[in-house]
């Protein structure tokens, strides 16, 4: 009991870490993609109002009243930016509205100098868009990284063809990602096979060159690939001089780049788990099949394939669950069409400070990772799992 | 003839891997202002430019600092779990494990954008300590998986006999448990520091620009121009890298 205590002690600490600073804070970011804060802290009393209105035609003079007043004094008290930022988010041109109403110097009856001051005051779908944004929740952020919108009338609908980018981006993402996977293993596998015929020491020595980029900053060799390739660089003047090309290719900034760049990063991750598994399988499989009269292919298909799944499997899983993860590499090495969803994330959260956004993709992002790897072990498990 | 086709294709694969990196070592002694090949001729102006930077001397320093301070606090949790999760034998274990894994699994963006959150509240984003942290959280589940590794092939027996003579828990630990892991714990922290000197995405996220470390800063120059000493940082990066490479094959050498 007291080894037991002891242990939970040690233990400790470092939950404490992982907990605190990441868990912890990652579910409170997550929540940010359903949370709808800015409306409820910046006009509270006009949250409550339009709470209690039904939605129907105009609000009622009180809503108005409310509006004008806690705007004016929210501009006052400059903690407008982020309100205006939220509602321009869910249409265009609100910030500008907001902005001009709360400088502006109304007097009662509101409902009828609002509308006079700016005519959108008299539509009734932008006071259903305040009514949506009252908070405390919104499916907005979640429906638009789906490319869909919801309308004034609270239905869900695609957003217009020119503003649908993320389905795509998560296609990509998903693409791009099961790409580099199965080059690795295409790549991969041949390698770490080849590893286990040599003797230890050559064996130790193609481990250790396998692993020297593993100890290289991908920043480092991001720059590698960005001189390698660029117009004027090796690559393209050893093509030319091999008189396979005419002039200068353009290699960086499209998505062979990013491919080679990312295959560069992973490859380790896949050498690694595959060698160990294959460097466990006895020898005596193979010659059994071939005493038996397999030829070759078959030697490789029905006995030594089926035997290295686990490691397919794991380094599969590996560079898959990085590879989507990838955000520098594309950014430097890529055209606008090769960004993953990670840059979006990164610039949602950096650039344009939209937190809803960022989380909501976030969220997304996690989830696909978590759907595919979880589809991945069902397929997988159910197979043989060899001699390991 | 399939043997020999297969071992040309591991040499070119492990070429592939290894040789791109080494295009930034001549370019970072060119005498010209262009990243070309071949070099104009040679000099070690871009290397003057980086110790006469204040930016990079910064932060190269913030590197330093960072990677060392990272290199204490991941070891030191790292070891104090891996051993807790050994002596404990909980039920619980791969949930355990899981947890402390979770800074493996959670896309590098996304860590950094918890990161900000938690860090807002306590008001750690731009300083020193909070990019500590946030290193030796992503460098602990290394730790953890290095110290138990070589904690697995230990025998419980030893404990159980320094017990019976009536050794006192730090006495076990320092005369018993400590020599045979020692190796273990050095790689460990190893790792961590090289981890911190390579970690870009969760900084870009905490670290103001008097934090900013060797990468962020190299990101910061590749964005507006890539010059000549921006691979002088680079082979300065890339040399402790494999300096750090080279120790813990010793350690490793040291281990069997």
């Amino acid at each position: 009991m007291r080894a037991r205590l002891l242990a939970a002690c040690l233990l400790a600490p470092a939950l404490l870490l992982v907990i605190g600073i990441l868990i912890v804070p990652l579910f409170f970011d997550l929540a940010m993609a359903a949370r709808d804060p800015e409306l409820r802290d910046a006009l509270p009393r006009t949250a409550t109002l339009l709470g209690e209105w039904d939605g129907r035609g105009l609000p009622g003079e009180a809503a108005f009243a409310s509006t004008a007043e806690e705007l004016s004094q929210a501009e006052q008290e400059q903690r407008i930016g982020a309100l205006a930022q939220r509602l321009n988010f869910q249409r265009a041109g609100l910030r500008a509205l907001l902005l001009k109403t709360a400088r502006a110097d109304l007097a009662p009856p509101y409902h009828e100098t609002m509308p006079a001051l700016d005519a959108r005051w008299g539509d009734p779908t932008v006071w259903l868009v305040l009514r949506e944004a009252r908070g405390p929740l919104t499916p907005l952020y979640l429906l638009r990284a789906l490319d869909l919108d919801l309308t004034p009338s609270g239905d869900v609908a695609p957003v217009p063809l020119d503003q649908a980018i993320f389905r795509n981006l998560f296609l990509r993402t998903l693409w791009m990602s099961v790409v580099t996977t199965l080059l690795c293993l295409l790549i991969g596998y041949p390698v770490a096979y080849t590893l286990t015929t040599l003797s230890p020491r050559w064996a130790r020595i193609g481990i250790g060159l396998v692993l020297v980029p593993f100890w290289i900053s991908i920043l480092v060799r991001t720059t590698a690939w960005l001189i390698l390739l660029q117009r004027q660089g090796p690559v393209n003047a050893a093509l030319q001089g091999l008189g396979l090309t005419g002039g200068p290719v353009q290699l960086i900034f499209t998505r062979f780049a990013v491919y080679l760049a990312m295959v560069h990063v992973l490859l380790p991750f896949v050498v690694l788990p595959l060698y160990g598994v294959m460097r466990r399988i006895d020898p005596v499989y193979l010659r059994a099949a071939a005493s038996l009269g397999a030829p070759g292919w078959m030697r490789f298909v029905n006995v030594y394939l089926p035997m290295t799944l686990p490691g397919v499997a794991a380094g599969a899983l590996i560079a898959f669950m990085l590879s989507v993860g990838f955000y520098i590499t594309p950014a430097l090495v890529g055209g606008p069409a090769d960004q993953m969803v990670s840059a979006f994330i990164a610039s949602y959260a950096n650039e344009t400070l939209n937190w809803g956004m960022a989380a909501a993709l976030a969220a997304l992002l996690l989830a696909m990772t978590a759907l595919v790897v979880g589809a991945a072990r069902l397929v997988v498990l159910p197979m043989p799992r060899g001699v390991g | 003839m399939t043997r020999f086709l297969l071992r040309v294709f591991t040499v070119l694969v492990i070429a592939f891997l290894v040789l791109p990196v080494f295009v930034i070592v001549p370019l970072s002694f060119t005498s010209g202002t262009l990243l070309s090949l071949p070099t104009p001729g040679w000099s070690l102006r871009w290397y003057q430019d980086f110790i006469a930077s204040d930016r990079w001397m910064l932060a190269t320093e913030n590197s330093l600092i960072v990677g060392a301070a990272t290199a204490l606090v991941a070891t030191t949790l790292g070891t104090m779990a891996a051993l807790g999760l050994f002596l404990g034998r909980f039920r619980m274990r791969g949930l355990l494990m899981a947890v402390l894994s979770a800074p493996l699994v959670v896309p590098a963006v996304i860590t950094g954008v918890a990161l900000y959150f938690a860090f807002a509240r306590v008001g750690l984003n731009s300083t020193l300590a909070g990019l500590v942290l946030a290193h030796s959280l992503l460098a602990l589940p290394f730790v953890v998986v290095t110290v138990s590794a070589a904690l697995a092939g230990f025998d419980r027996t030893l404990l159980r006999a320094a017990a019976s003579l009536g050794a006192p828990v730090h006495v076990i630990f320092i005369d018993v448990l400590a020599p045979l892991i020692a190796p273990a714990i050095a790689s460990g922290a190893l790792f961590a520091f090289a981890i911190s000197f390579d970690e870009l995405i969760v900084a870009l996220f905490i670290a103001g620009p008097e934090q900013y470390t060797l990468p962020r800063q190299m990101l910061a120059g590749l964005r507006e121009f890539l010059s000549p000493t921006i691979c002088a940082a680079a082979v300065v990066l890339t040399a402790v890298s494999l300096l750090l490479l080279a120790l813990t094959g010793l350690l490793r050498s040291r281990e069997t």
